[in-house]
Formats: structure tokens, C-alpha cells, sequence
């Protein structure tokens, strides 16, 4: 650059060369740098690119495209698993609909101005889980998956609409319309003769395990994290004695617990089937970290907010509930995302204790006839390894998205 | 409620359901014995169900013969299962203790990576970080074992780059020491070695206090071990040999240090997971270091690398500890993991004698406790540590 004034010849860069000279090639390491890996990055690439489009096998993908989503789910019960996912796809619009609506009309009252979502916002939110959606469609034989996912984004968009729509007086009720749905959604697949937990399987047991065991484990670990903030040593002790237990041992043995001992835990004659004694091992293991979760959130509400409460001459438990639970609570959101991608991550353990999950239907798959001894693990794995970062990178941004939006680890 | 504060106010004494005294104790009661009528309650079922069952309720079980081979040790099937179970917490110790240096050091590079001011360092960090964070550790370890380790040649072709290593699906070794006359003398000569390098470093260091001159003490130290390492090496006749590792008919390895393929799997598969969580810790406390250091250095002329190292690295640290120790913890957990493709540490170790047909219970109580030894042994002397390493503010 110097060099360029001194000949009083004034080079004109355009934008991209300062950048690549400014990123790329500052001094002569970085140079170095640059060419490693960019040689690096562009064979890594090619590789890649080569192996999905030419190299691979995804013929074990394609002829087991059902077992990966449920397992072995009977399949002339299927039909109970899309009404269910329409149930699913209802609930989750109207719980948009319905908290856009009340977030609108509270901006609204407050004078703020509201900007709402377009859809740009969430295919940018949500792309890689599109792009997942798409890529198991291309790899079904038939057309009815792709029209029954079309029927469920109808059904979602209508739901939303209907959200937004709905009558103030009855929008407050929204929770409880959506908790009906959801029943309903698990109703249809396992009530009135339907299939027990134990039939379930794939990508679908997977998430109900998820989303099971973060609903469970809530409400315990609040009550751990209410225990170990207790003023009482007892209650105290107690907390911690189970929190710092359950955090010094990996959740392979509780899930050993639950697959071989639990059951002589019980009462003699209880019958428990394998995957509800997991979900009992997995709660009680997610209740201790979701317990360190909600502690943190109550260590950051200012002592400022309980002594105001006190002044105010409310009752201990009601400054808890009114005042410092509800700022808590939200300050722990992003961490409570957090819990539910490692959740996520974590059932893939189960497969040690004989659930058809992913990782074992991927074994399923290699030890059929015509696909046995072929080390085609080689493309079952990374097909497994694809679900589990789409659902986990998805909700690691938006973990942080909305960590950003709450002002969370702002100082 | 005006009117029962004037009733008590005589007595001085709120009636005793309001006392805050007498329900403070109430509650802590209550718990308790709620606490201890739940573990009578499971523990009564645990007998009654355990008796019915025919399953024995102590653990003279432990010490029936295993009945098990360990693939690449010499464990007998006739040894006791306490015996066995001890082989297991020793081979999850191999797994962390070789495991949480490299993970650390690596770590810490991708974690620099992510904040170098060339582009593609940047990116390649990036990429490496978010796909590896996002997928379970279970599936890299079966990736890894299925893509890496049983693709090697098997034994009988097994590779043996310069007669120096041996690498096959089944085994893997590596050249190693055996001890021959004076070796004892000699572990004494090094011992001495260490302790004469650590005065020649704190002699530097005073001197450098004194009277400014280079310290070099990191130098000086290793110079002093390094001499006294070779000068007892000689004029103790060599106590140690190399030895080199062989394969004898396409079957075992003599010499060397040995391991199995699995062990080399869980580790590999484990570092590079777990050290995608530690490059996150890295940045972020790279990044919480105050700005003003960073200006500071630069202002004082330091290169980039005397910045890393004087400035800003011995502060990240200290901010790193207590989420590193935890990744350390997580490591070691996740070695349980090992059980999906059998390498012995105490999960799978404790899952064999389940299956067959030993006190389920029991075992799990003692891999729980084990692995809950570990944690909390750790998470204490951390503790201390990390007391004294805090930066004092205030």
C-alpha cells in the first residue's frame, strides 16, 4: 500500500480485493494460512459433494425411510400418526397465532410499535429444518408423504390465522385449547386400541421422549431449585445431596436403573412398560440440571425484588410466585433450550438399552440381507448424524436468538 | 389481620401455626421424614421384590468368578467380578487421563482459530465447532469406530510403519520402555532431576526479581532434568530399553505399548467432540477478557503471539477453569459410552454382569458410585485450585 503512493500511482481496489487483503493475506503466515485451507476447504468440498451425489448408497436410506421415522410402528396403524402430527401441527399454529395476537395488542397498549414475522424471518429461522423436510420427502417412494406435510402446513397456517383472530376473552384460553390438542394428538396414537409406547420407534419416539422428559423434569427441578435456594438446611441438603448425585453420574447408569432395576423399586405386580421406566430415568436425570437452570435464573432477580415484596406484606410463597418466579423463569429460557437440545442429543443413548431409535434402526437397517456386510454404516450414520444436528443447530440459534430478544447475560 | 396482631401483641407470641420458628422446624421435619419413609418405602420393595425373584440382596456376588475374557488383557475368566470391576474403573482412567490433555490442547487451538483475523482459519473453526456440537458424542464414537478403526487392516496385514508402530482393526501399539538393571536408581536420578530443575527455576526467577536480567527460567529448568537425564541414562548403563512392538503370526503383539482398536475409537471420538465444547469456552473467555488489554499490548508493541501469551491467555484461563473442569467431568461421563462398541471401562464392564444374570441393583449402585467418587474428588480439589487461581478484585 505504501508502495502505491510512492509512485504517486493511485490503485483504485475494488472492495473485495482490500477485504481478501485485509482477511486473507495480511502478512505472509496468514497467506500461508489462506492456502492450507483453502486448498483444504475446496478438497473437503469436492469430497463431500462427490460422496452425496455420486458415491453414496442412499438406496438403505430410501427402502428404510419408514423405519427411521417410527420404528416399528405398525404399519397399518400409520394413519394414527399423521392424524396425530395434524393435531400437532394445529396446536403449534394456534400457539403462534395466539401469543403474536397477545404480544400485537400488548405492544399496542403500551404504545410500542410491533413488527411481526414475515415469512422471510422464519424460512431464515428455521431453513436448515426445511431443507431436512425436503431432503426425506426426495427420499420417499411415494407421494403421500409430501402431500400429507403440505396438508400439515395447511392446517398449521389455517391454525395460526385462527390464533391471530381469535376473540380477546377467548385468546386467554389458547394454552388450554392447544394442551386439549396435544392430548388429543397422543389419544389418537396410543388410545382406543391404539399402539402402545413400546411399539413406537425412529425419529418420532425420539421427539415424544424429548419433549416428554423437559415436561417432566420441569416442574421436579423447579422444586429442587426452589429446595436448594430454601432458607431451611434441611430442605437444603436434601436438594443438593440430589442435584450433585444425579450431576456426578452419566445418564447411562440411570438409564441402566431404569431398563433393570426400577422395576423392583416399585411395588411388587406394577406394570411399567421399557420405554416409561426410561422416560421415569431420563426425568429424574433431566430434573437435576433443569434445577441448576431455574437456580441460576432465581440468582439473577435482584434481592431489591423480594424485599419490595416483603414491604408490600405478601406472604413468602406469594413473592415467589407473583415477583420472582415469573422474572426467573424467563431469564431461563434460553438455558431450558439449551437442556432440551442436550435431551435431544441424549436419547440417542437408549439404543444401549435395546429402543428402536435412530442409532439402532441405522443398525436395523445394516444387519437386513440385502444390505448386510455392505459397510453401508457409512451412510446411515451421517443420515442419522444430519436429523440430529438439524434439530440441534435449529434450536442452538434459536437458544440464542432468544437469549438476545430477553437481554439474558447482558451486564 | 389488625385485629389478631393485637390479640398477640400481648403475649409477645404469634399463636404456633403462624410462628415462624415452630413451622421453620415443622417443614424440615416434615421433609425429612418424607425423605426417609420414601427410601424406606423403596427399599422395602427392593427386598420384597428382589426376594421374590430369588435374587440375592448383598454382594457376596462379587466374588463369583466373571466369567468373561477381556479382549487385550490378561484377565481371566475365573477372577472374581470385584476383580473385573476394578479392570474397568482402571481402563476409564486410561480414557481420561490420556483423553483431557489432548482434547485441552486442541481445544484451545480451535478455539483461537475462531477469533484469528484470517477468514478461513475463522471459518474452518466455525464449521468444525457447530457440526460437531450439534451431534450426539454416541454417534461420533460409533462413526469413528465403524469409519476408522475397522477400516484398518486386520491383524494378519497389519501395518507396521518403520517397525515402530503396529496398526490393525483389532490392536494397536506403540514403541515403549522395558525396564532393565538400575531402572529403579534411574526413576530415583529423575526424581532428583526434577526437584534440581525446580531450584534452578526458582533461583532464575529470583534473580530475574533481583536484578532484571532474562529469566529464561522455563530454559534453564528443562536444561537441568534434560542433563541429568542423559549423564544417569549413561553412567548407569542404559536402564531402559526401546522396545519395539511385533506381531507374532498375524495374531498378538509382543513389546511396545498395546492397546485395542475400540480404545483408540472412544478417544478419538471423545477429543474431537468434547474439544468443540471447549473451543466455545476458549473464545468466550478469550473474547471476556477487557478490550483494553488487548489495546494495551498493542499499544506496548507486543506481537500477536507475546499478546496471546503474556496478556490475554493467563486471563481467559482464568475465566476458562470452572466450565473447563466441567467439560473434563463430561469427558470422563461420556466414556461410559464406550459400552456401544465395547471397550472395557466399568459401564460395559458392569452392563456383562448384568447380563448375566448378576444383582442388578447392587452393580448399578457401585458404577454410580464410582462414577460419583470420581466427581466429586475432582469437583473438590477444583475447587480448591480454583481459589487460589481467581484473579483478586476488589
Amino acid at each position: 500500500m505504501v508502495a502505491g503512493t510512492d509512485t504517486a500511482v493511485v490503485r483504485r481496489e475494488s472492495p473485495a480485493v482490500r477485504w481478501a487483503k485485509e482477511n486473507l493475506f495480511s502478512n505472509w503466515y496468514n497467506a500461508l494460512l489462506t492456502v492450507i485451507f483453502g486448498v483444504l476447504f475446496l478438497w473437503g468440498g469436492f469430497t463431500l459433494l462427490r460422496w452425496v451425489f455420486f458415491r453414496a448408497e442412499w438406496e438403505i436410506v430410501r427402502a428404510n425411510l419408514t423405519l427411521f421415522m417410527v420404528g416399528r410402528f405398525p404399519r397399518d396403524e400409520l394413519a394414527r400418526i399423521w392424524a396425530s402430527n395434524y393435531l400437532i401441527a394445529g396446536a403449534i399454529g394456534l400457539m403462534v397465532g395466539a401469543s403474536t395476537a397477545s404480544a400485537a395488542a400488548a405492544a399496542k397498549e403500551a404504545g410500542l410499535p410491533f413488527v411481526r414475522s414475515r415469512p422471510r424471518d422464519w424460512i431464515q429461522r428455521f431453513w436448515p429444518i426445511l431443507l431436512l423436510v425436503a431432503i426425506l420427502l426426495q427420499f420417499s417412494r411415494t407421494w403421500t408423504p409430501t402431500v400429507m406435510v403440505l396438508g400439515m402446513v395447511a392446517v398449521g397456517v389455517a391454525a395460526r390465522y385462527a390464533g391471530l383472530n381469535l376473540p380477546a376473552r377467548v385468546r386467554r384460553y389458547a394454552w388450554l385449547i392447544m394442551l386439549i390438542m396435544l392430548i388429543g394428538a397422543y389419544a389418537a396414537l396410543s388410545w382406543f386400541g391404539g399402539v402402545e409406547l413400546d411399539g413406537w420407534g425412529g425419529l418420532h419416539l425420539t421427539i415424544f421422549i424429548t419433549v416428554a422428559g423437559i415436561l417432566l423434569a420441569f416442574p421436579l427441578g423447579l422444586l429442587f431449585a426452589l429446595g436448594r435456594r430454601s432458607s431451611l438446611p434441611l430442605v437444603r441438603y436434601l436438594s443438593v445431596t440430589y442435584i450433585e448425585f444425579i450431576r456426578g453420574v452419566p445418564l447411562i447408569t440411570l438409564l441402566l436403573m431404569g431398563a433393570f432395576a426400577l422395576l423392583f423399586l416399585l411395588p411388587p405386580g406394577t406394570q411399567l412398560g421399557s420405554v416409561a421406566r426410561l422416560i421415569v430415568a431420563i426425568m429424574l436425570f433431566t430434573a437435576a440440571y433443569v434445577a441448576e437452570n431455574v437456580r441460576g435464573g432465581l440468582q439473577a432477580v435482584p434481592k431489591g425484588q423480594t424485599e419490595a415484596g416483603q414491604a408490600l406484606g405478601l406472604p413468602a410463597w406469594k413473592v415467589m410466585r407473583l415477583i420472582v418466579l415469573p422474572q426467573a423463569l424467563r431469564a431461563v429460557i434460553p438455558a431450558m433450550v439449551g437442556q432440551f437440545i442436550s435431551l435431544f442429543k441424549d436419547t440417542s443413548l437408549l439404543v444401549i438399552v435395546g429402543i428402536v431409535e435412530l442409532l439402532q434402526v441405522s443398525s436395523i437397517a445394516n444387519s437386513q440381507p440385502e444390505f448386510l456386510g455392505k459397510g453401508l454404516v457409512d451412510v446411515t450414520l451421517p443420515f442419522v448424524a444430519l436429523i440430529y444436528w438439524v434439530g440441534s443447530y435449529t434450536m442452538s440459534r434459536e437458544s440464542r436468538r432468544l437469549e438476545k430478544k430477553l437481554g439474558v447475560g447482558e451486564r | 389481620m389488625a385485629v389478631t396482631t393485637d390479640t398477640t401483641a400481648g403475649t409477645g407470641r404469634p399463636p404456633f401455626w403462624r410462628d415462624v420458628k415452630v413451622l421453620r422446624i415443622a417443614a424440615q421435619v416434615l421433609a425429612g421424614v418424607g425423605t426417609v419413609a420414601l427410601i424406606l418405602y423403596l427399599g422395602r420393595n427392593l427386598t420384597t421384590n428382589l426376594t421374590a425373584a430369588n435374587i440375592p440382596t448383598d454382594f457376596e456376588f462379587l466374588k463369583q468368578p466373571a466369567g468373561v475374557n477381556v479382549t487385550g488383557s490378561d484377565f481371566r475368566p475365573s477372577q472374581p467380578i470385584s476383580d473385573i470391576i476394578l479392570l474397568g474403573i482402571k481402563n476409564t482412567a486410561a480414557l481420561s487421563v490420556v483423553g483431557i490433555p489432548l482434547l485441552t490442547i486442541l481445544g484451545t487451538l480451535i478455539g483461537i482459530a475462531r477469533l484469528s483475523n484470517n477468514w478461513l482459519v475463522r471459518k474452518a473453526a466455525t464449521v468444525y465447532v457447530e457440526t460437531l456440537r450439534n451431534i450426539p458424542p454416541l454417534l461420533v464414537i460409533i462413526f469413528t469406530n465403524a469409519a476408522v478403526i475397522l477400516s484398518l487392516p486386520r491383524m494378519q496385514d497389519a501395518v507396521t510403519p518403520g517397525n515402530l508402530f503396529v496398526i490393525s482393526n483389532r490392536f494397536l501399539a506403540i514403541p515403549w520402555a522395558t525396564a532393565g538393571d538400575n531402572s529403579g536408581t534411574y526413576l530415583a536420578v529423575l526424581g532428583v532431576g526434577i526437584l534440581a530443575s525446580i531450584v534452578v527455576w526458582i533461583w532464575r526467577t529470583r534473580n530475574f526479581d533481583a536484578t532484571g536480567t532474562p529469566h529464561h527460567r522455563f530454559a534453564w529448568g528443562t536444561a537441568t532434568f534434560v542433563l541429568f537425564a542423559i549423564v544417569g541414562f549413561f553412567s548407569l548403563g542404559k536402564p531402559f530399553s526401546l522396545s519395539r512392538p511385533e506381531v507374532i503370526d498375524g495374531r498378538i503383539i509382543e513389546g511396545g505399548y498395546q492397546t485395542v482398536g475400540p480404545y483408540i475409537a472412544v478417544l478419538l471420538a471423545l477429543v474431537i467432540y468434547t474439544a468443540s465444547h471447549v473451543a466455545e469456552i476458549v473464545r468466550g473467555s478469550i473474547q471476556a477478557v477487557a478490550k483494553g488489554q488487548t489495546e494495551a499490548a498493542n499499544a506496548l508493541a507486543l506481537s500477536s503471539f507475546q499478546r496471546l501469551r503474556f496478556v490475554v491467555l493467563p486471563q481467559a484461563f482464568r475465566i476458562a477453569i470452572p466450565p473447563l473442569i466441567n467439560q473434563f467431568l463430561n469427558f470422563t461421563k461420556n466414556t461410559s459410552l464406550s459400552i456401544a462398541i465395547g471397550y472395557a471401562e466399568i459401564t460395559l464392564v458392569v452392563f456383562q454382569a448384568i447380563g448375566n444374570a448378576k444383582p442388578a441393583p447392587q452393580l448399578i449402585l457401585i458404577l454410580m458410585g464410582a462414577y460419583l467418587l470420581f466427581s466429586l474428588t475432582v469437583s473438590f480439589v477444583i475447587n480448591l485450585l480454583n481459589r487460589r487461581l481467581q484473579l483478586v478484585t476488589n
